[in-house]
């Protein structure tokens, strides 16, 4: 599995970092989406999908292998 | 369910019913699903419409809400450009405005809403509504440097468009009833700061006052008479006073139409037919009220929630409404519902330093978090909210 971040469609939500605490976080200063790691650990991939799904600006793609 | 669940119709090719089809491939549904959409376009995300492609920083190819092979991956067959014109909910058929009959087993609503018009005006030329994103083009035509644009209605809407146009050098009036913009949105405190914000970037605000006609030459506006007694001048009219739910086409499908479609907590109309997004008046879980929500956030969530519902399957529980606003470079993030009448009260940060959050209180018990310019801080509200202190 591979995620893509489009971070020019982020509305900094946080939204995913609540679904995939270990995978998303935020800039500090304008709340903009980063990503922690390109490929979930094992047990993440729910979790990862599940941040695609609620993003309000569908700006995360999930890549299933 | 009674039927077979073999054919699944999605009326509303917005965010909703693209949840909806997407819930239920992924929840393995094998069958035929068939998307009905008002518009031409494939589901595209409308938040941006306001912003960025107001602004002209992004092209409408940019809305699509999932590249075009992961719309091919739905595996739908896509109806559009053809609004749904009536329901026959026991013979389970659906009928088009251009004459198609399409039977079902299983039927989502997602229609969407409507902007609510004037009573008068919008048969002159640039008198804009915004809601599609062929009206966005429309105005964005409009916005040219010096072009002086009255926008009525200071909602969501109305205080964004009147934030890009004033970026792009227009000289802009925002007209509303209300007090101050946004206080039936936010109350009165932050209003009074969306206020101050629109007089810094020189919008001349109107508030307290509201439309009563529109002049005009040749067909096309030149201001509008406020009542007041005074006449804004105007090359072009941008008007957002709300939005309808789109019911019409239920008048005589035996559905409980009113205030949207109302549906149970599952997302239920009637058997075999679900409500999802703007047009679903929801009976609320927990507190047994019926709620209509015009987010985005609800609706995936509704979306999601009512075709698991036409599956058989168990609805999640709802999360915590969450909305935003972009304005010049302010972006407010809120959590939960802040009821204007709540206690508002700055936890942390400061509104003179344009970052604070805040929280809303009834009863001793927070209803809702609004974070201006902190979006991590906002976060935390969240848990707030849910748990109500």
């Amino acid at each position: 599995m591979k995620i893509v971040l489009d971070q020019d469609k982020c509305v900094a939500s946080g939204q995913c970092v609540l679904a995939a605490p270990d995978v998303f976080d935020q800039r500090d200063d304008d709340g903009i989406a980063v990503l922690l790691r390109e490929q979930p650990v094992a047990g993440e991939e729910e979790s990862v999908r599940e941040a695609a799904r609620i993003c309000p600006a569908a700006a995360i793609r999930v890549e299933e292998a | 369910m009674s039927t077979r669940l073999e054919h699944v119709v999605v009326v509303g090719a917005g965010a909703a019913g693209l949840a909806t089809v997407d819930t239920l491939r992924r929840e393995g549904f094998p069958g035929r699903i068939t998307v009905v959409g008002a518009e031409p376009h494939r589901p595209y995300d409308r938040p941006p419409l306001s912003k960025q492609i107001l602004s002209g920083q992004w092209e409408p190819d940019r809305l699509a809400l999932r590249p075009d092979e992961d719309f091919a991956a739905l595996d739908a067959e896509w109806l559009l450009g053809t609004p749904a014109a009536a329901l026959d909910v026991t013979g389970r058929k659906v009928t088009l405005a251009d004459g198609r009959v399409l039977g079902y087993d299983g039927l989502v609503i997602a229609t969407g809403v409507s902007p609510r018009r004037l009573p008068v005006g919008h048969d002159l030329d640039g008198v804009h509504v915004l809601h599609t994103v062929d009206d966005a083009l429309a105005l964005r035509r409009a916005l040219g440097v010096g072009t002086r644009l009255v926008v009525v209605g200071a909602g969501f809407l109305g205080c964004e468009t009147a934030a890009v146009a004033s970026e792009l050098g227009l000289e802009v009036t925002l007209v509303d009833p209300q007090p101050a913009p946004m206080t039936r949105q936010f109350g009165p405190d932050v209003a009074a700061l969306i206020a101050d914000l629109h007089i810094r970037h020189g919008v001349r605000v109107r508030t307290g006052t509201g439309v009563v006609g529109f002049a005009a030459d040749g067909g096309r506006v030149t201001g509008v008479d406020l009542d007041d007694g005074t006449r804004q001048p105007a090359d072009a009219v941008m008007v957002a006073i709300g939005s309808r739910p789109v019911t019409g086409w239920l008048a005589d499908s035996g559905l409980s139409v009113g205030d949207g479609v109302d549906c149970d907590q599952d997302c239920q109309a009637a058997p075999g037919v679900v409500v999802a997004g703007d047009v679903a008046n929801r009976l609320e879980p927990g507190t047994g009220r019926r709620v209509r929500v015009e987010h985005r956030m609800n609706a995936t969530e509704q979306g999601t929630t009512a075709a698991r519902s036409l599956l058989g399957r168990e609805a999640r529980p709802p999360g915590v409404p969450y909305f935003w606003t972009d304005q010049y470079d302010v972006k407010v993030q809120v959590y939960g519902h802040p009821e204007p009448a709540a206690r508002f009260t700055v936890v942390s940060g400061d509104p003179a330093t344009n970052r604070f959050t805040a929280v809303y209180q009834r009863d001793g018990q927070i209803v809702a978090g609004l974070a201006w310019n902190s979006p991590r801080e906002g976060r935390a509200l969240r848990q707030r909210v849910l748990d109500g202190a």
